[in-house]
């Protein structure tokens, strides 16, 4: 039925089959919208938050669509900038998932504010000196720049690019894909780290609150470093799981070991920075300001010392070792649960970096607040998943996302 | 932007946790005067709104040792960071909804500025920002009784004590009417000042010696040796504030006789309130 539309040389599934799965994940998606109108229409009292969570599970699912979404930028960089070649066969797909994810932080931020039609404010009224205004500044930029990065494979579908225009468009744009590349890494740059510099700043907040260089605290850097260093696992379990549904081999694996090498390297120098870190905050920032670090783990019934070795051992040192080792790296259920790791790593990662925050009394005479969030905040945060899943599901039967399927996959010829 | 004003005011509070009985005048009285709006449930204080908010503090010690406290937590009106104006919440809040007042040192909140992110009160240790879950609403008849000098709040945005704004300008109104270029201590007073029973809270200009506050607490204007961020320090060993050591500046000051009660005041590694605890403004050892 939609064969025309399908890659020429590539095999899809049948039309029916397509959408009947189409219309499970929508399902899944017309709950999280159902639930995006309420917060929008009745309030945030619809949400489980309140004045002790005042950020919560959507301000997590955005700094970690953000992380995870971090490989674009970074594979971009490599490949346009440092001019890796092999990762222009996954490159499309890692525009893909970080045009997913930042189209879904922006989602998310339009749901989570109190006032929604006054969500230009943060552009109009500016206050320079808050890290959530670079935020807002960066990521709206970077979304335009994997916008037109995303261009150029929507021209190459195969009727779009009959149309000369596209045709020419699409191959002018790739050759000048280095200047977006370069854009977006230094947006990137920025917005990942002023992400991290929401939590660092807040003085007020000893859990989270860091020394550093000139204006930026160290988690500015970290969440940087930790976005080009996990973004990448995304990428790679992404394919992964792309590959597992179809059932296909979509990418080499000298690409797959190639980006699983950099991205190890760049989780185990993360992972000593991050060590280095939470030493110098646990020794001297918070027993400066009277704290100690047991007063962070303990006396609750959820946020123990276990979160922190999961964070930094299990789910950074081991995926970095996993990933660097050539042995490990090379073998695929080694690679497959170091991508996983990673990719939890850096999401527990966010998720102490903005809830924990909220958990930790301060005041010596107030005590811990946990939270659970309601069925909305689930439904909305689990909205882009879903979205996520049919944007790549199109793109991927429409588009020629993978250059290495055909080659990985011919297509016999049909005797009749 | 800092603005560098000699005739600036710096308003603040002094609280007598000794005199506090933990009544709640005062909570009633703010959330009367400043058109704080309620629900028909409001046993989750987390959700509700409550400048003014009572904390009860204790010894820790079992009978027949227990000594309780009261503590009237307002908004803490932070000079922020070697009080130069960048409040915990003022530095972040990214649409200037939230500023700091270099003339009155009076953290003012913007409503139809503010957009709801919520940052600013992530970003306050003290929780004395609220947020607007709901859409404000009274018992039919009791709109009648609203103050026309407060704005009430709409859904979807933050709050928070003013100090009673609104009565600063009046008073000014007054003082311009009858020709005077300042106002005396008597005629700006906030609601829960005026409010206390005990006479617990004193409110003034702690840059003004003829001022009440500035008699009790002895502002030191100078940064204290043992941390610099730390401007304000009180000279009265027995003044501290809340989560000093932050550097957050506070406005509001506390005063006890009890040392259990202004050790609550910070967060203290062990052994190390006995080597600071006579530790006061630099002007004292002078």
């Amino acid at each position: 039925m939609d064969s025309a539309l399908i890659p020429e040389g590539a095999k899809r599934c049948s039309f029916p089959k397509f959408t009947i799965g189409i219309a499970i994940v929508g399902a899944v998606l017309l709950w999280g919208v159902f639930a995006m109108f309420l917060c929008w229409f009745k309030g945030l009292n619809q949400t489980n938050m309140n004045d002790y969570y005042g950020f919560a599970l959507w301000i997590w699912a955005d700094l970690a669509v953000i992380a995870v979404g971090g490989g674009a930028f970074f594979t971009g960089l490599l490949r346009y900038i440092f001019k890796i070649d092999e990762l222009k066969n996954i490159i499309n797909f890692a525009v893909i998932i970080g045009f997913i994810c930042y189209s879904s932080a922006l989602l998310i931020l339009a749901i989570d504010i109190g006032q929604p039609l006054r969500g230009w404010f943060i552009f109009w009224h500016a206050n320079v000196h808050s890290m959530l205004t670079e935020v807002a500044f960066c990521l709206s930029a970077y979304f335009a720049v994997l916008t037109i990065e995303f261009i150029p494979n929507i021209l190459e579908n195969r009727q779009v690019n009959k149309v000369p225009f596209f045709h020419h468009l699409a191959h002018n744009m790739h050759g000048v894909m280095a200047v977006f590349a370069a854009t977006g890494a230094f947006l990137s740059f920025f917005h990942q780290g002023s992400l991290g510099g929401v939590a660092g700043v807040m003085y007020g907040r000893p859990f989270a609150v860091r020394e550093g260089l000139l204006i930026w605290p160290w988690t500015f850097f970290l969440f940087t470093w930790s976005a080009a260093a996990f973004g990448p696992c995304f990428t790679l379990l992404v394919t992964r799981i792309t590959e597992a549904v179809t059932g296909k081999k979509l990418v080499k694996d000298n690409v797959i070991h190639l980006l699983a090498k950099i991205s190890g390297w760049m989780i185990v120098t993360y992972i000593i920075a991050k060590i280095i870190d939470t030493i110098y905050w646990a020794m001297v920032t918070a027993p400066s300001l009277g704290f100690t670090l047991s007063h962070f783990y303990s006396n609750n019934g959820f946020y123990g010392y276990w979160i922190l070795i999961a964070e930094i051992v299990v789910c950074g040192i081991v995926p970095g070792v996993l990933l660097v080792m050539k042995s490990t790296r090379e073998n695929p259920t080694l690679r497959l649960v170091a991508i996983i790791l990673g990719t939890i790593g850096v999401c527990l990662n966010r998720w102490v970096m903005v809830l924990q925050i909220m958990a930790v009394p301060v005041m010596s005479f107030d005590t811990w607040a946990l939270y659970f969030p309601s069925w909305q905040e689930i439904a909305t945060t689990i909205l882009p998943v879903a979205y996520g899943i049919i944007l790549i599901a199109v793109a991927y039967r429409y588009l020629p996302v993978f250059p290495q399927e055909q080659e990985l996959n011919p297509v016999e010829p049909v005797t009749e | 932007m800092k603005q560098e004003n000699n005739n600036a005011h710096k308003f603040g509070m002094v609280i007598d946790l000794d005199k506090c009985t933990g009544c709640g005048s005062c909570m009633v009285s703010c959330m009367s005067e400043n058109n704080v709006p309620f629900k028909e449930d409001e046993s989750n204080k987390k959700d509700s709104i409550t400048w003014m908010s009572v904390y009860k503090l204790t010894n820790g010690k079992s009978f027949p040792d227990t000594e309780i406290a009261y503590l009237p937590r307002p908004c803490q009106h932070c000079g922020g960071k070697g009080d130069h104006g960048h409040s915990p919440c003022v530095s972040v809040c990214p649409a200037v909804a939230t500023d700091y007042g270099y003339d009155t040192g009076i953290v003012s909140q913007i409503y139809t500025r503010c957009f709801g992110c919520r940052y600013c009160m992530g970003a306050c240790p003290y929780h004395a920002r609220y947020f607007n879950w709901w859409d404000p609403k009274w018992p039919e008849g009791m709109e009648n009784y609203l103050s026309p000098n407060v704005s009430p709040r709409m859904r979807g945005v933050v709050e928070k004590c003013s100090f009673c704004y609104h009565r600063y300008q009046a008073a000014r109104d007054v003082a311009y009417y009858e020709g005077r270029d300042d106002i005396e201590e008597h005629e700006y007073q906030t609601a829960c000042t005026t409010a206390c029973p005990s006479g617990a809270i004193v409110f003034g200009d702690l840059n003004n010696p003829a001022h009440k506050i500035h008699q009790i607490v002895k502002p030191d204007p100078h940064p204290d040796p043992r941390n610099k961020h730390v401007i304000g320090k009180s000279r009265n060993p027995k003044v501290f504030r809340l989560l000093e050591r932050l550097g957050t500046n506070p406005k509001v000051y506390y005063l006890s006789e009890r040392e259990w009660v202004r050790k609550q005041g910070d967060s203290y590694l062990d052994g190390e309130w006995d080597k600071i605890k006579n530790h006061h403004g630099t002007s004292s050892h002078g």
